[in-house]
């Protein structure tokens, strides 16, 4: 079962205090949830999970569409010879174009496909949210607390300027 | 503008959750227009191609100069939105959206007209290059089977470039929205709340996205452009027309952002969030474009000129003093003649100015997409090859029904999904506002983040 307590803040400001103070308590920033509506890249509470292999994919993809692209060029020219004069049947010139914008479709592709698998989209399923959170707020919980901290933890939240602190739970 | 997030929010969600009687009427008059182009387009499948006004040897006509007008107005928003994305211009995030969704639009339209130019539409599958037993060899050589890569690469990252950062606004409706509105926009958006990983993706994809986009942007309408240089047909093979359609598209593209943006400043009501100094900065643009335009037009006649080739000054002439000749000074006056002296006087760089002289610049960009298809195709070499061309009624049709569509489409589009991008937009005013206090921009990285934190009293 997942439970959750978290406080919603008004700004940016409060609710790095209120990640800032949950890390005071020994809490691990793993266990740290937050979602808002806004990026807010400037804060440090905005940051996490920011490293991604999607560009080192992006390229693979690249790769992996003009090859495809090459390939099925000039197989095709190659099963089906059109005379073409004493000129080339595989042209290069004409199968450059079709390499190119297979080689940038991958790219898109797979930029595409990375984010919805590493953003764990689409996903339906009743998660940890708060409908304030369009209105501006962040939410900042902690994922199963210690039994023990949950009154430090609320007065934690609280005391950084939480304007609520609500509890979120999930069998 | 000193707005908080619920103000935006009901602002820009307004025309989500209100319909007003103008957007019905708006959306019968143009549904109306619609459904006689797909009425003719029916008459024309019925009773043959014969219907158009092509014919030998001009083959391609109103419907071919729509493909080519359209495909070129698509530049108006993946194009241009990446380059400001990548040059981080602060002013572009309430004017993104507006233009990735012209071209979503744009290239959808434009890829319709070589189907709606086929003599028999119902084999249009033909078009697309697969090797199949009916003996039909996918040529690779033939530059309609890289317009299919081309439109289909750009039509796939433009709806992908559109899409993505829609996400979050669709979760806002879902968070606002009752009853059925608030299924339909449970499902659309994915799931999506806002985690720190979210938003880290998305931003990557759109960065990575907005890099690839530009290039294949301008392969579209290069290999556009190649349709006709590959052939030898005069003033049409030429290694400018790469360079100088994409020119003419990036202008179009401009010139149709801004018509679009101000009718929806006035019909939206977005005056607080579509400010003049838009307009301003997109009309310098649009000067550029002119001038380039114009430079480009330029280029391709003076080296037609000083070559004296027979076959090509008989085409040249035939645009300058014959009877194609009222067409171009036309598309000379509407894309140069008006529109430099209002973008380049300040005082007329108004929102009207500009929207006036990109409506000039829309009419302009068709005239000379006609003028570079039918007046070389009317003009083939030897006299046995000339011929003439006149539209008629059921391509008028169509091509009205398309622009028809194009503005139904926005009005749709805006009714689903706010035109204007309410988590962009609200970041803007928060790097605005942080800019403003230096100090609280590194507030985050100030604060302890170590295990021996103190509370915040």
């Amino acid at each position: 079962m997942l439970k959750v307590i978290y406080g919603l803040y008004p700004d940016p400001d409060s609710a790095q205090r209120a990640v800032n103070s949950l890390r005071g308590a020994g809490i691990d920033p793993r266990d740290i949830a937050v979602v808002s509506s806004e990026p807010f890249e400037e804060y440090d509470f905005a940051r996490r999970d920011a490293a991604t292999p999607m560009p080192w994919l992006a390229a693979l993809g690249g790769v992996v569409g003009g090859v495809s692209g090459f390939l099925l060029a000039s197989l095709t020219q190659r099963a089906y010879p059109i005379p073409t004069g004493g000129m080339a049947i595989v042209s290069l010139w004409p199968d450059g174009i079709i390499t190119y914008e297979l080689t940038m479709l991958g790219a898109i592709l797979t930029s595409l496909l990375t984010l919805l698998l590493t953003a764990r989209l689409p996903n339906w399923r009743i998660q940890l949210y708060d409908p304030a959170v369009s209105d501006g707020k962040i939410l900042i919980g902690v994922v199963n607390p210690p039994q023990d901290l949950r009154v430090e933890l609320e007065k934690r939240l609280h005391g950084a300027g939480g304007t609520e602190i609500k509890e979120f739970a999930l069998r | 503008m000193t707005k908080t997030p619920e103000q935006i929010n009901e602002d820009l969600l307004r025309p989500v959750f209100q319909t007003s009687g103008r957007f019905l009427v708006a959306a019968f008059l143009l549904g109306a227009f619609v459904v006689a182009a797909f009425a003719t387009f029916g008459y024309q499948v019925y009773n043959g191609i014969g219907t158009a006004g092509i014919r030998r040897p001009v083959y391609w006509g109103f419907y071919i100069t729509n493909f080519v007008f359209w495909i070129g107005l698509s530049h108006a928003g993946t194009l241009i939105s990446a380059i400001l994305r990548l040059a981080n211009a602060t002013w572009r995030r309430p004017v993104t959206r507006c233009a990735e969704v012209i071209t979503v639009f744009a290239l959808s339209i434009g890829a319709m007209f070589p189907v709606i130019h086929l003599g028999r539409p119902w084999v249009a599958f033909w078009l697309i290059p697969y090797p199949g037993e009916r003996g039909i060899w996918p040529n690779f050589r033939s530059p309609l089977v890289w317009d299919f890569f081309a439109i289909n690469t750009y039509l796939i990252g433009s709806v992908a470039f559109l899409t993505l950062p829609i996400l979050p606004d669709w979760a806002l409706i879902r968070d606002k929205a009752n009853g059925w509105r608030k299924k339909v926009y449970t499902v659309l958006a994915l799931g999506w709340r806002g985690t720190p990983r979210q938003w880290h993706r998305l931003e990557t994809a759109m960065h990575i996205m907005a890099i690839v986009i530009i290039p294949v942007a301008v392969s579209v309408h290069s290999i556009v452009s190649w349709d006709f240089a590959m052939a030898p047909v005069p003033m049409w093979h030429s290694t400018i027309f790469g360079p100088y359609f994409v020119a003419g598209a990036i202008f179009s593209g401009i010139a149709a952002l801004i018509i679009a943006m101000a009718l929806l400043r006035k019909f939206l009501h977005l005056e607080e969030y579509l400010l003049p100094i838009h307009f301003e900065n997109l009309g310098k643009l649009l000067l550029t474009m002119s001038l380039l335009w114009f430079y480009f037009v330029f280029a391709e006649r003076l080296t037609v000129w000083y070559g004296n080739e027979t076959s090509e000054m008989a085409v040249f002439w035939l645009t300058q003093r014959g009877s194609y000749a009222p067409l171009f000074w036309a598309m000379l006056f509407c894309n140069f003649l008006i529109p430099v002296p209002i973008l380049a006087l300040k005082k007329l760089r108004t929102i009207t100015g500009t929207a006036i002289a990109s409506a000039f610049v829309v009419v302009g960009m068709w005239l000379e997409r006609y003028l570079i298809i039918v007046p070389s195709l009317s003009r083939k070499y030897l006299p046995y090859s000339w011929g003439t061309y006149r539209p008629t009624w059921a391509e008028i049709t169509i091509t009205i029904g398309t622009f028809a569509g194009m503005a139904l489409l926005y009005l749709l589009f805006s009714k689903a999904v706010p035109i204007i991008s309410i988590w962009e937009l609200k970041v803007g005013l928060h790097k605005k506002a942080i800019g403003r206090s230096p100090l609280s921009a590194v507030r985050g990285q100030l604060q302890p983040t170590t295990d021996n934190a103190q509370p915040t009293p």
